[in-house]
């Protein structure tokens, strides 16, 4: 019998903590394929983030570090200055890297740090319990904001963190993709594994690939209808794009 | 040399192998002389954009098994106490050296002595603590810095050196020494990509249930064993001293002087001088107390390290405090003048 899927190595065999339908799993799954794909385990050192991906390291198996909230850039920084042979990539989520993180990451991208970053937007902050983050959507119902976020309450407008990053001179490489059915997931892949070989071919600056993925708990959706959401909702709010590079 | 400068090239003759560090008066020679010289040798600096960002550089090379370090001044230190816990929940050595300024706030530029709460308590969130040596004089700061690395990789954690704005501004001639001092441990905890080992995980998170609390129970063992082993203290002239003056840094400088025009006027004074500041010469300040005498803690705050002593002395004797806060220097006459009043009050009981 011919095996046409099986897990990949850089991945653990272990039971998942995340809900059912969470994009974080496909995430991991597409990191670990390309870490196995680029022969890199044995030199990446990955930084997971605070947030519902804090324990991504008992899932990838690759060294890595879990550090404060939205301080990953700084984080790898410090790694990658002290060890330019190594890959090093920070894996954030939206409060993470958006919120808390920001000086952070705008940064480490402003210094051209060789360092790649997976940035996955779910529009919410997932492990305090749905509370509104940056990139919430107009109109989206949180824990703290329950009439539907809007610019009004001051509450603000979703925070194209891409977008912004694209235009400093220190990313090489930009992209929005979306988690949203097989050709998005796809793409998603080709968009991480563009962001490691830019950085094992040395290209002069960070490299981010923000993640649209789905978190059916806080959105308070069924798992399909989640998917379907990304499509027709969030990404008028965050375009699937190639900004840079 | 300066202060700030001989600490500098002091951690570049220990190894260091990332300066990381945000500009803040009174230490901004430190930050200059690192950005032109750990580059010449083929080392690591980088200007963060914050001090929360240059703790947590400190923190990743840590994490790769290098020796980093970062510098800073009271305010600067306080935003670097997040990831000074981090460090400690990580069990990740460091080197962060506070040349302290007057505070609460942005306070002012001038010398104090008011973070000793901070430094020598943890300072951050959570049961921890940080080795914090005290020194007195420009070679005792450049002594520190190979001391500092050591005690950080031996221990794997956080070593404060706490100075001030004068020591780090003062010149003094200054002798580096580069021969080998204590064996140290391998580093098989480092994060170097996964060749040939299984992975390697540094963190700082215990979520199952009882194990945060074992390695609270493990970090206080190491710090039982640092306090048993690494304290140090300088006693001059205590033997028959009626009255004992206690201070650190630049402060027992001046103490120093009071002590002995004290002795030229026949009283009989003495000084205890603390290296470390945490672990704290607590034994030597309780042996001193066994014999009555009256203490004198001097210091540039209101009164913080006033409290090591009264702890130390455990109600044995009178304890005392010349505090000067907010950038206040004690002069040596100040200081001779409060031993004078104390021989005057000992005399009339």
């Amino acid at each position: 019998m011919n095996t046409v899927f099986k897990r990949t190595s850089v991945l653990k065999d272990c039971p998942t903590h995340y809900c059912p339908g969470c994009g974080h799993g496909i995430a991991h799954r597409l990191v670990a394929e390309v870490i196995d794909e680029l022969d890199i385990q044995d030199r990446t050192i990955g930084i997971a983030p605070v947030g519902c991906a804090v324990l991504a390291y008992n899932y990838l198996d690759v060294d890595m570090v879990e550090v404060a909230h939205g301080r990953a850039p700084a984080v790898a920084t410090g790694m990658k200055r002290t060890n330019p042979d190594k890959i090093i990539f920070s894996y954030q989520g939206d409060g993470d890297l958006a919120a808390i993180g920001t000086a952070e990451i705008i940064h480490a991208a402003h210094r051209a740090e060789r360092i790649t970053v997976i940035f996955i937007n779910n529009a919410v902050f997932g492990m305090t319990g749905g509370q509104m983050a940056p990139t919430t959507m107009l109109g989206q119902v949180t824990a703290t904001t329950q009439q539907g976020r809007n610019p009004s309450n001051g509450q603000g407008y979703p925070l194209q963190v891409s977008e912004i990053l694209a235009l400093l001179p220190g990313t090489v490489y930009v992209e929005r993709c979306a988690l949203n059915g097989v050709p998005g997931i796809r793409r998603t892949k080709a968009a991480m594994k563009h962001a490691f070989q830019l950085q094992m071919d040395d290209a002069p600056g960070l490299s981010l690939v923000e993640v649209l993925s789905p978190c059916p708990t806080y959105w308070r959706m069924s798992p399909a209808k989640a998917m379907k959401w990304i499509d027709e909702q969030m990404s008028r709010a965050f375009p699937i794009a190639r900004l840079k590079g | 040399m300066c202060g700030n400068e001989a600490l500098a090239e002091a951690a570049i003759v220990a190894g260091c192998d990332a300066y990381f560090g945000y500009p803040i008066t009174p230490q901004n020679e430190i930050t200059a002389y690192m950005s032109e010289r750990m580059p010449q040798e083929g080392r690591v600096f980088v200007q963060s954009e914050s001090e929360l960002a240059a703790i947590n550089m400190v923190f990743g090379a840590a994490a790769t098994g290098k020796r980093a370090m970062t510098s800073s001044s009271s305010p600067g230190v306080s935003l670097m106490q997040e990831g000074i816990s981090y460090l400690a929940g990580a069990e990740l050595p460091a080197v962060v050296v506070n040349v302290m300024r007057g505070g609460p706030g942005l306070g002012n530029i001038a010398p104090s002595q008011a973070d000793y709460f901070q430094a020598t308590r943890g300072g951050g969130h959570g049961d921890y603590r940080t080795i914090v040596l005290g020194p007195s004089s420009v070679q005792e700061l450049a002594d520190c810095m190979p001391l500092a690395f050591d005690l950080a990789d031996q221990y794997r954690m956080t070593v404060m050196i706490l100075a001030d704005g004068i020591l780090g501004q003062m010149m003094e001639p200054v002798t580096l020494d580069p021969k080998p001092r204590r064996p140290l441990p391998p580093k098989p905890w480092a994060l170097t990509g996964m060749k040939d080992r299984p992975q390697n995980i540094v963190r700082s998170l215990y979520l199952a249930d009882g194990a945060l609390e074992e390695l609270n129970n493990r970090l206080m063992a190491k710090y039982q064993q640092i306090q048993a082993n690494e304290v140090l203290c300088e006693q001059y002239r205590v033997e028959d001293a009626e009255i004992v003056i206690v201070a650190y840094g630049i402060v027992a400088r001046i103490a120093r002087a009071a002590v002995d025009q004290a002795r030229d006027e026949g009283i009989c004074a003495g000084m205890i001088r603390p290296i470390t500041l945490w672990p704290f010469p607590s034994d030597q300040i309780a042996a001193a107390a066994e014999t009555f005498r009256v203490f004198l803690t001097v210091e540039m705050s209101c009164g913080q390290m006033v409290e090591d002593v009264k702890l130390a002395v455990a109600g044995k004797c009178p304890v005392l405090l010349h505090g000067r806060p907010g950038g206040g220097v004690p002069t040596t006459d100040e200081v001779l003048d409060k031993i004078r009043q104390l021989t005057i009050r000992a005399g009339a009981a």
